[in-house]
């Protein structure tokens, strides 16, 4: 019984890191970057349901609302200030590095107006727990939502970018920026509404992340974050399927491994099963399969 | 802007040497013209950042009794200056602040307040021979292999075989799980040598389980591990922010076991937006409970609120009888201000094991080995209606 527990948290945490990696995927697959201050973007979000909820004491649903936009809003200005300049820059690690700075900034700027000090983040997804086998198997509210969001966010996501004019032009861009423009595609536009899609969902993710496991500091999002960039490059980087089941693998594993093997050695378990993955399927769990990629 | 700013570089230039010349001047005052040397005690501890809340609350209480004991006469007649840095709970900043401190003419040292700046700076004071006290530092080797480095507190070790004992004599459970950080020294240390004792005292650990910094949102195997073993009490070696998380997490899964935990508990009540009714019964060892009803406790409290308008936490009452245990040794040692600091230092070394400090964190009489560490009784606490009870 404690086996299907711990699987179900491994599923939920895996849900998590499945969104976050969403972000991941599409931006690279789309931009060819590594956004690593996508991790604090999730971080932010968070922070502002927290100050709306605690501080203003407005309803959850509004707060979570103008989390999502204010996500949106940074993360498409991150990308117009920071990185659109260096999109040509003779170096592709020109972007890299300010990818990283501009982590490091929003964690020091969150730290400015929020202090280090961590804060609880308020409980706004009360949803009763379920008790099955006797109360041997708890199954919190919350670990459903997650579960729940991922996937209708992933089916939202497939059909956005199949269905749809903005996402066929998301798929072009991913496949020749150059030719993409030539067939009449804005690429900057493109770009940019990869950038505030990956955001809103970063918004999501830090409401799922912080509702779960509810202490919030400025570096809430970099650990989630940097994980949730190996599931993404476990599940095939560019795929989103693949960012899908790289995530819920690797919640899987970490939270079995963490209980059957060593409590002291998750981590280790987690990146040796990644390097064992990537020297079998060097692309990843779904990296060759191109059609989806984006 | 350019003017607005050469004039603002020229006002501080100007302002640092008239304060330069007035520290000059001051000095020679207090020692030359009024004749009346007075014993200057620094001290080093995080007023800003993420340990704020601690250096704060040893500069406070190193404050009043200071004040106390310059009202009372001072020192062996002389007066005491007591001077506070700051060093962000950061080593190199805390030798920093160690030789600002040294160029004001500190004698001794109370602190620094976290371990790590404290094992720092202890190998400054060992070389140059001052003597120190840390109110608050933890780790062995803030204190082990320096003859002149003492402490106020229990170390990391202490604390572990502490509450094996305190859990084993009030007979409070039998099967317990520990939940520690195995990538930080104070939970570590704290869990192996309570883990040593527990054997001693006839307790089962029945699950040991680790976490590490990278790793510290998401508690559940540990919880659920923790409640198949059938443990009757959780021993949690850790700080209050991940303890936080576990209660509200072990909450969220429906487990209720008892909570037992150390001095990194201590602030638990004070986590921004945390449902303190969590924290209902978790118990916690510590030297110093503010709601004691002893006279010297209240007299304290109430000095410490009329000062800075907040109840004293622990660290402050550290602080306190840090200071006391320096005027205790001093007068046993005989010294007097205008020995150098090298002479104060070797007089104090020999004077502190022979003294035994009435102090609010050892309400018994604390008495000090020569290994720096001291011997006092804790003080179990549980928390009741959100504050903290005496158990005792």
């Amino acid at each position: 019984m404690s086996f299907l527990s711990y699987l179900i948290n491994g599923i939920s945490l895996g849900s998590v890191y499945a969104i976050i990696a969403l972000g991941y995927t599409m931006v690279y697959g789309i931009a060819k970057m590594l956004n690593f201050a996508h991790g604090d973007v999730i971080m932010i979000g968070a922070y502002i349901v927290f100050t709306c909820v605690s501080s203003a004491g407005m309803h959850p649903a509004l707060a979570v609302l103008i989390s999502i936009v204010g996500c949106t809003v940074l993360g498409v200005a991150i990308e117009r200030v920071a990185y659109r300049p260096l999109r040509n820059a003779a170096s592709p690690l020109a972007v890299l590095i300010t990818a990283i700075g501009m982590s490091y900034l929003l964690q020091n700027v969150a730290l400015l107006i929020f202090g280090a000090n961590t804060k609880t983040f308020p409980e706004i997804l009360t949803l009763p727990s379920i008790s099955l086998a006797g109360g041997q198997l708890n199954i919190t509210g919350t670990s459903l939502v997650t579960i729940g969001a991922c996937i209708v966010i992933m089916i939202c996501l497939m059909a956005f970018i199949h269905r749809t004019k903005a996402g066929q032009a998301m798929l072009a861009v991913s496949e020749d920026k150059g030719a993409a423009q030539l067939m009449g595609i804005n690429v900057n536009g493109t770009i940019a509404l990869t950038f505030a899609i990956g955001s809103a969902l970063a918004a999501v993710a830090g409401v799922l992340l912080c509702s779960a496991y509810p202490s919030l500091t400025p570096y809430t999002g970099s650990m989630p974050g940097i994980r949730a960039f190996v599931a993404a490059v476990f599940g095939g980087i560019g795929s989103i399927p693949g960012a899908f089941i790289g995530g819920i693998l690797l919640g899987v594993i970490e939270i079995l491994g963490r209980a059957y093997i060593s409590s002291q050695l998750a981590d280790a378990i987690v990146f040796g099963v990644l390097i064992v993955v990537l020297l079998v399927k060097p692309a990843g769990i779904l990296g060759k399969n191109i059609q989806e990629k984006v | 802007m350019n003017k607005v700013k050469r004039f603002l570089g020229m006002a501080l230039a100007a302002l640092m040497v008239v304060s330069s010349a007035a520290g000059c001047s001051s000095d020679t005052a207090s020692s030359e013209s009024t004749g009346e040397p007075t014993f200057k005690i620094g001290s080093i501890g995080p007023a800003t950042g993420n340990n704020a809340a601690y250096g704060l609350a040893v500069q406070n209480g190193a404050q009043i009794a200071v004040d106390e004991i310059n009202a009372a006469g001072g020192i062996n007649g002389y007066q005491i200056e007591f001077s506070f840095e700051d060093d962000e709970s950061d080593a190199e900043k805390a030798v920093n602040a160690y030789n600002v401190l040294k160029d004001w003419g500190m004698q001794m040292l109370l602190g620094t307040v976290t371990s790590a700046p404290c094992t720092a700076v202890a190998s400054e004071t060992d070389n140059d021979r001052m003597f120190q006290i840390t109110p608050s530092g933890t780790a062995v080797e803030s204190v082990q292999g320096h003859d002149n480095v003492f402490r106020v507190c229990f170390s990391d070790p202490a604390q572990g075989a502490k509450s094996a004992e305190y859990i084993a004599t009030k007979g409070l459970a039998t099967k317990i799980a520990v939940i520690y950080d195995s990538s930080d020294v104070y939970s570590s240390g704290i869990y192996s040598a309570f883990a040593a004792e527990a054997e001693n005292q006839g307790l089962e650990i029945v699950a040991a389980e680790a976490f590490t910094a990278d790793n510290k949102t998401d508690f559940s195997v540990q919880l659920q591990k923790a409640k198949d073993s059938g443990a009757e009490l959780v021993f949690l070696p850790i700080y209050y922010q991940e303890a936080s998380a576990i209660l509200q997490q072990a909450d969220n899964m429906g487990y209720k076991p008892m909570y037992f935990g150390c001095d990194g508990l201590d602030g638990l009540l004070g986590v921004s937006g945390f449902d303190t009714s969590l924290a209902e019964g978790v118990m916690l060892l510590t030297p110093f409970s503010a709601d004691a009803q002893d006279d010297k406790t209240q007299a304290f409290n109430a000095a410490y609120e009329e000062a800075y308008g907040e109840t004293p936490i622990q660290f402050a009452a550290d602080a306190y009888d840090g200071i006391y245990a320096i005027k205790l040794a001093a007068e046993q040692a005989g010294i007097t201000p205008d020995m150098d600091y090298t002479e104060i230092c070797e007089k104090m070394i020999e004077a502190m094991p022979q003294i035994e400090l009435d102090g609010l964190t050892g309400i018994g009489g604390i008495t000090w080995g020569e290994d720096g560490e001291p011997n006092k009784d804790p003080k179990g606490v549980i928390i009741e209606n959100g504050a903290y009870v005496s158990m005792d």
